[in-house]
């Protein structure tokens, strides 16, 4: 399905993300992690062509992406829907039609400009709001919602674009450890129901242990490590994060259960 | 799983579905009457204006290409002779990029003064910005060949009331941009200075002039870009330079368009050449800046 080949982007003599392999067959939530500054944002960047690739090619069922341009660029910019760490919605306008954005590549600038989006459409956004519990939100503006109702909507219009895949920059981590979860939790549930490959970044390991099925550790721009939860044993994560024995999961936990126990399963009874 | 909802108890998508609806359908009927409004205005004030043009729009329309087309037809005829003019006018040239230069240091100077002290944070005197800004204001409000037209009446024609006119309007437009770029800079190192017992002018020479130096400058070289159309179009009203000489060349008719040609050439080179010099210049500062 989408096959990452020697990859490469380098800023000047800086090397972002040095010669990076991933094959990924069928539909997964996969989880990259690293330090600041490993490439993770790069890679997922050069994945949606926000940033053209140095070296390598990226395919698509069986199309390289790195190629395209123009139209064909933006057509499959729609295809593979983005999420911000800052969720770069347009603050000013209402949430309805920051989801409504996500059709923007079907939608002449005209249109765009005189607000004619269809009412199919207009429906179609209000179902999927509602679907992330945040329908009640619909007529606000963005800026007025908390952060993880923004983050909410930012994965509306990633949901409007009806895409094959959804990247996610470090989604959770400007958010409080209880939205973090609303937030994990409705990519999971979009990768369950809709079957959907979702690739996030994640700079908690916890996370990533708790909601994917593959992990994929970076550093310094290189793929270190390319397996299951289950294999990311703490060793592989200092080798991962460069740390000494000191280094301790909890201690950048952004999960409720390492807090209190008694929450985590209130919670998971929730979700 | 599915049930990710937060919300106590939600409406129904139906309601909040219908309720939108209407309010797109409320915006759109606005938007639209909105642009029927303008396309109206627009086309009644058209034609109110075309009435009472003395020659009338329409049948001026085809004749609008004539002029540059004697100009450019008879400057090809003499071709030979445009080098010679180009070097003819060349010292004109010299003299309205002087006049833009000189005028654009001494209004950035004043500019600089006036957005200091026409600052709300910033000013030496609170109580007094008011009256800065309405200095700055009545600056920018006055036109420059205004100004030029009384001095060149009370001071001979030349060089040096040009210079002034554009001085005095470059002084009030960049005091107004200076200002903005000021409002905006950080407050927190001039309390810093302001608590190690530093005077106003060494708090505003070592706590904002660093921050605001990219954007001054910036400002300032496009100043420059207009000042050197400015100049040359002082030089119509007897302010000297190429202006001047155009005018001559374009007033005598047919038989001196290959001077208007060449003075034409000379002023877009010119232009052309500073616009590339100073927006390479200005981009090196921003993104100096964003590093």
């Amino acid at each position: 399905m989408l096959q990452i080949e020697k990859l490469t982007k380098r800023f000047g003599d800086k090397t972002a993300v040095d010669a990076a392999n991933i094959a990924v067959d069928t539909p997964k939530m996969i989880g990259i992690i690293g330090r600041s500054g490993a490439g993770k944002s790069t890679l997922l960047r050069m994945v949606n062509c926000l940033s053209d690739a140095t070296e390598g090619s990226i395919f698509f069922e069986g199309e390289d992406v790195t190629t395209l341009r123009g139209a064909a660029k933006r057509n499959w910019q729609s295809r593979c829907a983005m999420i911000f760490q800052q969720f770069n919605l347009v603050p000013r306008m209402d949430v309805v039609s920051n989801v409504l954005h996500g059709t923007l590549n079907k939608r002449s600038t005209a249109a765009t400009l005189f607000n004619l989006y269809p009412q199919s459409d207009i429906h179609r956004a209000i179902e999927i709001l509602d679907r992330l519990g945040i329908a009640e939100q619909a007529p606000k503006r963005a800026e007025a919602l908390s952060g993880g109702q923004q983050q909410r909507v930012a994965i509306a219009r990633a949901l409007m674009q009806d895409p094959k895949i959804i990247l996610a920059d470090e989604p959770i981590a400007s958010l409080d450890p209880m939205n973090a979860q609303v937030v994990m939790q409705s990519l999971r549930t979009i990768h369950e129901e809709d079957g959907r490959m979702v690739i996030a970044n994640l700079h908690t390991l916890d996370t990533a242990r708790r909601y994917c099925d593959r992990v994929i550790g970076m550093r310094d721009g290189r793929i270190v490590f390319d397996g299951t939860p289950e294999q990311l044993t703490t060793g592989v994560a200092r080798d991962i994060y460069g740390a000494d024995a000191s280094f301790s999961e909890a201690a950048t936990s952004t999960e409720i259960e390492t807090l209190d126990r008694a929450e985590v399963r209130a919670a998971e009874v929730y979700a | 799983m599915a049930d990710i909802s937060l919300s106590g108890t939600p409406h129904s998508v139906d309601s909040i579905q219908a309720s939108y609806m209407a309010q797109v359908q409320r915006r759109r009927l606005y938007g639209g009457l909105t642009l029927l409004i303008f396309v109206v205005l627009m086309v009644s004030g058209f034609n109110i204006a075309d009435d009472r043009n003395a020659g009338g729009f329409w049948e001026g329309l085809h004749q609008i290409g004539d002029y540059p087309a004697d100009v450019v037809s008879e400057a090809w005829e003499k071709r030979a002779d445009l080098p010679a003019l180009i070097a003819k006018f060349f010292p004109a040239l010299v003299e309205t990029i002087n006049i833009a230069a000189v005028s654009t240091l001494i209004g950035a100077m004043g500019g600089l003064f006036l957005s200091l002290l026409g600052t709300r944070g910033l000013a030496k005197w609170p109580r007094l910005i008011p009256v800065f800004r309405r200095i700055s204001d009545v600056m920018r409000a006055v036109p420059e060949i205004v100004i030029a037209l009384v001095l060149i009446f009370v001071l001979g024609g030349g060089p040096v009331p040009a210079m002034i006119a554009i001085a005095i309007h470059t002084a009030g437009a960049l005091g107004k941009m200076f200002s903005e770029v000021a409002e905006n800079a950080d407050l927190k190192p001039v309390e810093g200075l302001a608590s190690t017992g530093a005077s106003w002018s060494q708090r505003m020479l070592l706590g904002v002039l660093p921050q605001v130096a990219p954007n001054y400058v910036s400002y300032t070289l496009l100043r420059f870009e207009v000042n050197i159309r400015a100049s040359a179009i002082l030089g119509f009203v007897g302010a000297g330079g190429l202006g001047y000489e155009l005018r001559n060349a374009m007033a005598w008719g047919p038989g001196r368009f290959d001077e208007a040609a060449a003075i034409f050439i000379l002023l877009f080179g010119t232009i052309v050449f500073f616009d590339q010099v100073s927006s390479r210049y200005r981009n090196r500062l921003t993104e100096g800046q964003a590093q």
